[in-house]
């Protein structure tokens, strides 16, 4: 049989060019002079240096590790300049698949002033990018955007000194024009960034309390002289993408590696009690089953070999006594019922009991949301090489440096001699921040001694990966005899107990099945609304329940895009809506009337940016203000708008559904979306454009079809059939994004970024919902909507 | 394990395989076709899907020995270096994410203007239904295709004897 020695195509490339040179670890160690090119194509892959089987293949040297952490105090850590005056910039963040990654070189481009395609960007390798915790929280822009560009300026003003120097004129009669410095009164005088400094270290050390902080003496531009952000390049990572070229995390092929499936428990809480290896052990390509408490994964030299024998594999289990869980029918009785592990002090502005005791209306309704998966399109993987005594991953996970930190930990190894190589992987919107893949696969290739590749299958993802926590809900309201919100009292439940950190050693799932999970389980959180209404009296209290098993379990939770938003906001804003109604207001000009009062300056800040994003998304949509419902159509087809807002952050975005409720079969078809949306300086606003169509299409998906369905001991959602996800027939015809600065000094220097990776997803759901009620009259309070759901209530109303 | 003889992007391979092997971890792991993705093993999402005798096929529930005709793959697209239309409607409109599933969107829709050129707005939604994406960039991939469907019609010659002036 032919046997094919994958080496990434970058990692060839990068290994021509490496002959002879020095590698980027003695680099950064000061031991070298030249610094090696990187290709633009090459992005993930540069850091792929001396990856151990890969180079043992090339014959090179550099494989052997330690991995230590470059210095993130050091500025050539952060950026290379070549002879040729192109630039590589080196990020402790991973982009996955919104962008950021274009957006972070746009950034540094900018303030390096440097053509933005003499630019490229190696991402989230723990050994070769500085450490900035990966990505998750929108925040790579908002937060770690900073330390970027002002470490990018940093190296500006070290060149605009060289140069000084060079030309014995003082800096500010030098001119920088895209890496060519020249001086002001005779632009003859010139130099490049590469005659400056091409491939020789900057050697200036940076401060700063923290990495966040990390500046050097230089500022960053004022807003106003930002020529790059703000542009729309094309993202460098998509035509690798769209002919084939691109090598994903999931590509991997190192020589040795076998491949591995993990054999699950058939229920929750299943002991093992036995294993039939022979059932197994003459099946072609069969290396070993390895196993440690309720973990068994087998391993196969080839990988349908290694998916035929985890079918194949006799394993004896214990069912629990008792029930691990309510079924997914059941759920949102047992939590009303159930004994909170935890609550926090509710937050009581004046006195809500008694506002609503003297309430001209008061209204009350319960909301519930179901558990939903992160249900990533591809099924959780990595693969690790355990060559040299060291570790080396490949992986997907967003949080890399936390995935490094955790396998060293669980493998009892020191950090130094575990690294993980970042590459693009299937987008999970937090599954990947507790990286069960990447710690199994190493702890598999350290007991075998090989490299592995272990990938889950579709049906132990959609069970078995972490899930967002479902939400009950009980909402008062009160409207005084003008039909003014006087009173609101919120309480939520959440199905958050032992909530997963991230790529904690004792959370991971493979460590709970070795019972070597925490004593105590992570409390989880149950949250409150992000709205701005100024409201006189409410009260909002937010409590978790647990269900009965809480290890070893696919009820485990974790942080799902916008943890906790759309489930709080589904319920606030259809709650909102429900209130506007009873007023007879329209739902805009009652959300507008409650975002008008102050009580601090930041509030006011807030809610007046609140303000522009609802007038923005009123008017981009032809909103034509009267109460909800409208007076109901007679045809089959009935159709509706509705609204909602929210902030995520920092960032703030309004949204408004219009949709299309077909009477007899009950389904819903969202035909037009508008968001507007804030989030302060956009660095790539075609970028923007679509990150924010994937995030209302996202909680779109969680609006109309999805909820994790469980019976008393497993998952019965286990595939795309039983577990549907939004697809090409639910599409709108229109999508509208609407970028608002509601910033009232919209030209100030230092106007924020924002993150723009969750806001969208956050208000959907109730927009939604809100639309449902506006053509039909029927109040949707739990999600999701499919036919079936929405037909019965339509029924129950004799609509 | 039996030969197997496989038609791929112009090039036949005769492999000593398990011939019941699904078609995608033998593109994958034996041709280096990396292409063509695993998302379910079901042939419920798409992302494994290569055209066979101009047909969308779900490679990872297609027994190796079963493929009669010449597989095309991703990376079979382009032609002397340029991309197919359809990829470079994909690169125009800056349709995917993170892109882990555009494997089955283009293919897909390259089968679906094979066989209709002018796809309507619910012709497309219906013929791409099964095709799954979870980062949802179906809104921008509907326009890729009548993107796609455009600049082929422009670049086929006009019908008739008299072409354009």
């Amino acid at each position: 049989m032919t046997t094919f020695t994958n080496i990434p195509k970058q990692i060839e490339e990068l290994l021509e060019e490496w002959k002879g040179a020095v590698s980027r670890r003695n680099f950064l160690k000061g031991s070298g002079l030249l610094v090696v090119g990187f290709g633009a194509a090459s992005v993930a892959g540069a850091s792929l240096l001396g990856s151990g089987a890969a180079a043992e293949a090339a014959g090179l040297a550099q494989a052997g590790g330690p991995y230590p952490d470059p210095d993130f105090r050091q500025l050539d850590s952060w950026i290379v300049i070549r002879e040729d005056s192109t630039a590589t910039f080196y990020v402790g963040k991973t982009d996955l698949g919104q962008g950021t990654g274009t957006a972070f070189r746009q950034m540094m481009s900018d303030e390096l002033d440097i053509a933005y395609d003499k630019t490229s960007l190696v991402m989230g390798s723990t050994d070769v990018t500085v450490d900035q915790g990966g990505s998750g929280g929108s925040d790579g822009i908002e937060r770690d955007g900073w330390p970027m560009r002002r470490v990018a300026a940093e190296a500006r003003r070290v060149l605009l000194e060289l140069a000084s120097v060079q030309f014995g004129f003082p800096v500010d009669q030098l001119a920088v024009s895209e890496g060519v410095i020249a001086v002001k009164a005779d632009p003859s005088r010139r130099a490049t960034y590469g005659e400056l400094i091409g491939g020789r270290r900057y050697n200036v050390t940076l401060t700063g309390a923290d990495i966040n902080e990390t500046t050097g003496l230089a500022k960053v531009k004022a807003v106003q002289d930002l020529k790059i952000v703000g542009q729309s390049p094309q993202r460098y990572d998509i035509p690798s993408k769209v002919d084939g070229s691109l090598t994903w995390a999931v590509d991997v092929k190192l020589p040795g590696m076998l491949h591995a499936r993990n054999v699950k428990p058939p229920v929750a809480g299943a002991q093992l009690v036995g294993i039939d290896e022979s059932s197994v052990r003459d099946l072609p390509g069969f290396v070993r089953v390895v196993s440690k408490g309720n973990y068994v994964a087998v391993l196969c030299e080839r990988e349908e070999q290694a998916i035929g024998a985890s079918r194949q594999l006799k394993v004896e289990w214990q069912r629990p006594a008792t029930p691990s869980f309510p079924t997914s029918e059941d759920l949102y009785t047992y939590m009303r019922h159930a004994t909170p592990t935890s609550s926090s002090p509710p937050t009581v502005v004046g006195n809500p009991d008694a506002a609503l005791a003297a309430a001209a209306t008061v209204i009350e309704a319960e909301y519930d949301f179901p558990f939903q998966g992160h249900t990533a399109f591809g099924p959780a993987h990595a693969t690790a090489d355990p060559s040299n005594g060291q570790m080396t991953i490949y992986s997907n996970d967003m949080k890399s440096y936390g995935l490094r930190n955790g396998v060293a930990e669980f493998l009892q190894m020191p950090r130094d001699q575990v690294r993980v190589v970042w590459m693009d992987g299937s987008q999970a919107y937090g599954r990947t921040a507790a990286d069960d893949a990447g710690f199994e696969a190493a702890f598999l290739a350290k007991e075998v001694g090989r490299p592995v590749r272990l990938q889950w299958t579709r049906q132990e993802e959609t069970a078995w990966d972490t899930k967002g926590p479902a939400y009950t809900f009980t909402l008062r309201g009160g409207l005084d005899d003008h039909g003014d919100l006087v009173a609101l009292d919120y309480s939520a439940r959440a199905a958050d107990y032992h909530h997963l950190g991230y790529n904690e050693p004792d959370t991971v799932l493979i460590a709970q099945f070795m019972g070597m999970g925490p004593s105590m389980p992570a409390s989880g959180r149950a949250a409150t609304p992000s709205e701005m209404y100024a409201i006189s009296n409410r009260r909002m209290a937010a409590q978790v329940v647990s269900l009965p098993l809480v290890f070893e379990t696919p009820l485990r939770t974790g942080n799902l895009r916008d943890p906790n938003g759309p489930q709080v906001t589904f319920a606030s804003e259809s709650f909102i809506d429900e209130l506007a109604a009873a007023a007879n207001a329209d739902p805009v000009e009652f959300r507008l009337r409650l975002l008008t009062g102050s009580t601090s300056d930041d509030d006011q800040f807030k809610r007046a940016r609140s303000i522009a994003v609802v007038k923005a998304a009123a008017e981009t949509f032809g909103w034509d203000p009267r109460p909800s419902p409208k007076p109901r159509g007679t045809g089959n087809i009935l159709t509706g708008r509705g609204t909602a807002y929210a902030f995520r952050g920092q960032t703030v975005v309004a949204q408004i559904a219009e949709v299309e409720v077909n009477r007899r079969t009950g389904h819903v078809w969202v035909k037009r979306l508008v968001c507007a949306h804030d989030c302060g300086l956009v660095i790539n606003p075609e970028g923007l454009r679509r990150a924010v169509e994937g995030a209302m299409l996202h909680s779109l998906s969680r609006a109309l079809h999805e909820e994790f369905k469980f019976d008393t001991e497993k998952a019965t959602s286990v595939d795309w059939n039983s577990h549907p996800t939004l697809t090409h027939a639910d599409t709108p015809a229109r999508i509208d994004v609407v970028p608002v600065n509601g910033d009232p000094n919209p030209d100030r220097p230092d106007l924020p970024h924002y993150g723009a990776g969750e806001a969208a997803c956050k208000p959907l759901v109730a927009a939604v919902a809100n639309a449902i009620f506006d053509a039909t009259g029927v109040r949707l309070r739990r999600a999701p909507f499919r036919d079936a759901r929405v037909l019965a209530a339509l029924r129950a109303a004799h609509v | 394990m039996s030969n197997v003889t496989l038609k791929v992007n112009g090039s036949a391979h005769t492999l000593d395989i398990d011939p019941s092997t699904p078609l995608l971890y033998i593109l994958r792991n034996d041709l280096g076709l990396l292409g063509p993705r695993f998302g379910c093993g079901l042939g419920q999402c798409g992302a494994c899907t290569v055209i066979i005798n101009g047909a969308a096929v779900r490679s990872c529930v297609t027994p190796s020995s079963s493929v009669k005709g010449e597989i095309t793959t991703l990376e079979g697209l382009a032609r002397e270096g340029t991309l197919d239309p359809v990829q470079q409607a994909w690169i125009d409109e800056q349709v995917p994410q993170c892109g882990f599933c555009q494997n089955g969107q283009i293919m897909t829709a390259k089968v679906l203007l094979d066989q209709n050129p002018n796809p309507t707005d619910s012709e497309i939604r219906e013929g791409m239904a099964r095709t799954l994406c979870r980062c949802m960039t179906y809104y921008r991939v509907q326009a890729a295709i009548k993107r796609a469907a455009t600049s082929m019609s422009d670049a086929r010659p006009a019908s008739g004897q008299g072409g354009v002036a």
